[in-house]
């Protein structure tokens, strides 16, 4: 199991469980949970397309700590939980660094195709998920507000395909998100809106990965794309706001080690960085996690 | 398994059933229905007229003769064949004139209340009135450049209803509806006379004070105005020929602001280096610490000689005149505990605290705190049925008290050239941007106290509600870390002390 960390939209980091994007399945009654940690950070960012730096905020950092579980019901059907405390902070300027439990989101992951094509493997995995805001963190704080506050339903379709030691996988992801509700009781987008509540865009994102995969060790390399079919641009020196157009897209690459002895134990890392952007930070990030995974049998 | 689906499914549908669309507070409101006419509101006071019939208004043709029925053929016209789109504009500028245009100036308002992106130097471009489409934008609308841009809206708009009223009172035209059954009167109906139309004349004052405050939205607003017309003659509330009337008499009054405007010293508010640097000696002159700017890079003051403008309200002997005394001493022990105070009340804010802040921030980005003011009132007016013309009056009075607060908050704050308690602790971080002028007195405490004062005299029993918001917006600024407590107690007083000026204005306009 892999934790992969991608930052979403200005700044608020989403902990993306690797196991909610890859070809992988826990056996029945197989339980594995542990925490994570991950760090990101930008001191360039796009408003709209222009890219630009500020030396009010320097660089902008987000810390999260992350204690995720995934749990087999069956081989064919898991389910995911994530629950995430974040940290952020500027490094230059005045502003206020926030931190706080941010939204905790899970997985229904099934795994309705799996035959021989060729020499190899097809998986098609089809998955249903969400998010609830955890605590009542400000989200029109952008850019170090933890989170935007929005509760989502997220579709999701993956294909693997494993032949011998290697791998490709491949998913598309949309996700609703619900308006959210601001301290403020107006704002401007293209437009003023005389009310606390914002119309939130959806998200489109996709995910490609592919690399080495064997019992014990996984390395891959991804590469991730981001976008809002709705939303609108940050102007030329305007703050961010939550339901700005977020667009991003990242490459990465990581790693999952499972230890022989103790068994069960296992780590995973990586790494990401945001090749291009609209509205968001262009992005460095590092995740490590330490996992343990058992069977929860029922007592004979 | 297929339930499990049908289950993901069930939670994606509900969650996007949850998801409503989101409307504005205004935008459903029922047509304007004043409860008094105020037919003797051409003898009000005036702003800037010396009399209501200052410009001549022609007389209207005859009800009867062919001209006015051709008039009428054109409702006839419009109200045969009405879009969808048309009945949605004409229940929009139904709910009255002033709020609607009201509602366009404070979009404006939070469009151009941009600070300028820096030169690759580290200098900072001004906007350029006479080339408002280059970057940066002009204007900048920053709070003061944003009161003084409602004060001259809402003052003209006053000025112009006045004459308005003093017109109809002498034609006495009756409505379209009224003169003819077949009409529909698809805004409401009402006894007041028709001629010269008040939509028209609130559209003409407001689109040619673009020409003054945003001029490059001219044509955006000149499309409003075809629009509130349009919806005024296809309602069957007024006439080609009321309409006509109105907007020319409005312009022309809209003309005489503009012209004051040009020469009320805000052409010269962003001052040069020269008067940069003169601040700086004459507060080290005086043994003070000088404020200075904690952007980086460091940013010009925002309209350092904004207090030398000419106000509606105050005469710049009454600007002096309202100068609190002194902030304690930025060396003294006073200073110092006022400063470890501001960043204990930051060090660890509550959500409550937070909310607050961001509650009435109205920074980068929006409408300003007078603009936040304006939405006030303007929320509560609705509810009280006012006519279009004491509508404009009682938004001229806030409007045209905010924008004293500001020249008398600007005169204050470079005077004493005070700095923000982070340029005194640097440990201070803020909720909210540290706005780009000295800190003695609080703006924000100014602008909520003036416009509580004068909204609390014109709606008496919520004057305890609007003082509660005020001293709750003039708290937002400590909370922030931007503001010692003492900068928004000094500002409660003379921000106050504005209020009455209008307040003692209101006593004797003719409209109570």
């Amino acid at each position: 199991m892999l934790i992969v960390v991608s930052l979403v939209g200005m700044l608020p980091l989403k902990l993306k469980a690797q196991t909610d994007e890859d070809g992988i399945m826990m056996n029945k009654n197989q339980i594995c949970a542990g925490p994570t940690y991950s760090y990101s950070s930008w001191s360039h960012y796009w408003e709209g397309a222009f890219k630009r730096n500020n030396q009010n905020l320097g660089t902008v950092s987000t810390q999260m700590i992350g204690f995720m579980g995934i749990y087999g019901i069956t081989k064919k059907l898991n389910i995911v939980g994530n629950l995430p405390y974040v940290w952020t902070n500027a490094s230059a300027g005045t502003l206020h660094g926030q931190h706080g439990f941010q939204d905790l989101s899970g997985w229904v992951k099934w795994l309705p195709v799996r035959q021989n094509i060729g020499k190899g493997v097809l998986s098609v995995f089809t998955l249903a998920g969400g998010s609830v805001p955890l605590s009542n963190y400000i989200a029109d704080y952008l850019p170090l507000s933890i989170g935007l506050h929005s509760r989502t339903a997220s579709g999701r379709v993956i294909l693997d395909y494993q032949l011998g030691h290697f791998f490709t996988t491949g998913s598309a992801t949309y996700t609703l998100r619900s308006d959210i509700t601001i301290d403020r009781n107006a704002y401007y987008t293209t437009a003023l809106h005389t009310t606390n509540r914002v119309d939130m865009p959806d998200l489109w994102s996709f995910n490609f990965r592919t690399g080495y995969r064997a019992n014990n060790l996984i390395i891959e390399a991804v590469a991730s794309n981001m976008t809002t079919p709705g939303g609108f641009d940050i102007r030329k020196n305007d703050m961010p706001f939550p339901s700005n157009k977020m667009n991003a897209t990242m490459v990465g690459a990581h790693f999952k080690y499972e230890f022989n002895s103790p068994k069960g134990l296992l780590i995973t890392g990586g790494g990401n960085y945001t090749v291009a952007g609209r509205n968001v930070g262009q992005s460095t990030a590092f995740d490590f996690g330490v996992f343990y995974q058992l069977y929860f049998s029922k007592k004979k | 398994m297929r339930r499990i689906l049908f289950w993901a499914l069930g939670i994606m549908i509900t969650a996007s059933a949850c998801d409503k669309k989101v409307s504005d507070r205004t935008a459903d409101l029922p047509p304007l229905q004043p409860v008094n006419q105020d037919l003797n509101a051409g003898s009000w006071k005036l702003v800037l007229l010396s009399r209501p019939d200052s410009f001549a208004v022609a007389v209207p043709a005859a009800t009867t003769s062919p001209l006015y029925v051709a008039d009428l053929n054109e409702i006839k016209g419009y109200q045969a064949h009405l879009s969808g789109d048309m009945q949605g504009k004409i229940k929009y500028w139904s709910a009255g004139g002033v709020l609607r245009w009201n509602e366009i100036m404070r979009d404006l308002m939070a469009k151009y209340n941009l600070p300028p992106y820096q030169n690759a130097d580290g200098t900072y471009p001004a906007p350029n009135p006479a080339n408002p489409f280059a970057y940066p934008l002009f204007p900048f609308s920053n709070p003061p450049y944003a009161a003084r841009a409602y004060a001259y809206v809402s003052g003209a708009q006053y000025d112009a209803l006045v004459a308005c009223w003093y017109y109809k009172n002498q034609f006495k035209r009756p409505a379209p509806y009224t003169v003819d059954p077949t009409i529909n009167a698809l805004a409401g109906k009402s006894t007041l006379p028709s001629y010269p139309s008040e939509g028209a004349v609130l559209a003409g004052v407001t689109a040619e004070m673009m020409k003054l405050l945003f001029p490059g939205e001219i044509a955006n607003i000149q499309q409003k105005l075809q629009e509130q017309e349009l919806a005024l003659i296809a309602s069957g509330t007024a006439t080609r020929s009321d309409v006509t009337a109105g907007e020319t008499l409005g312009r022309q009054i809209a003309e005489v602001f503009i012209a004051r405007g040009r020469t009320d010293n805000a052409g010269k508010a962003i001052g040069t280096s020269t008067d940069w640097n003169n601040f700086v000696t004459v507060t080290q002159a005086k043994g003070e610490a000088p404020w200075y700017s904690l952007e980086a890079p460091k940013r010009p003051p925002q309209l350092p000689l904004f207090g030398k403008v000419k106000g509606f309200l105050c005469d710049s002997a009454a600007i002096v005149a309202l100068r609190p005394g002194p902030p304690p001493s930025t060396s003294s022990d006073q200073m110092k505990q006022e400063t470890l105070d501001a960043y204990n009340t930051i060090k660890n804010p509550s959500r409550e605290q937070m909310r607050i802040v961001q509650f009435w921030a109205d920074g980068v980005g929006t409408y300003t705190p007078p603009g936040h003011w304006n939405a006030i009132a303007a929320e509560d007016f609705v509810a009280r049925n006012y006519s279009e013309v004491r509508w404009a009056r009682n938004m001229a009075l806030l409007n045209m008290a905010e924008m004293d607060a500001a020249i008398s908050c600007w005169d204050i704050k470079y005077y004493y050239f005070n700095p923000r308690p982070t340029q005194m602790d640097p440990r201070i971080k803020t909720l909210t941007g540290i706005p780009n002028f000295p800190s003695y007195v609080s703006g924000h405490s100014m602008f909520s106290f003036a416009a509580a004062t004068v909204l609390g005299h014109i709606i008496p029993e919520r004057a305890g509600a609007y003082n509660a918001m005020a001293q709750e917006a003039a708290n937002s600024r400590v909370y922030a870390g931007i503001h010692y407590a003492i900068d928004c107690d000094a500002g409660r007083t003379v921000g106050q002390n504005v209020g009455n000026v209008a307040v003692n204005r209101a006593k004797i306009d003719g409209a109570e």
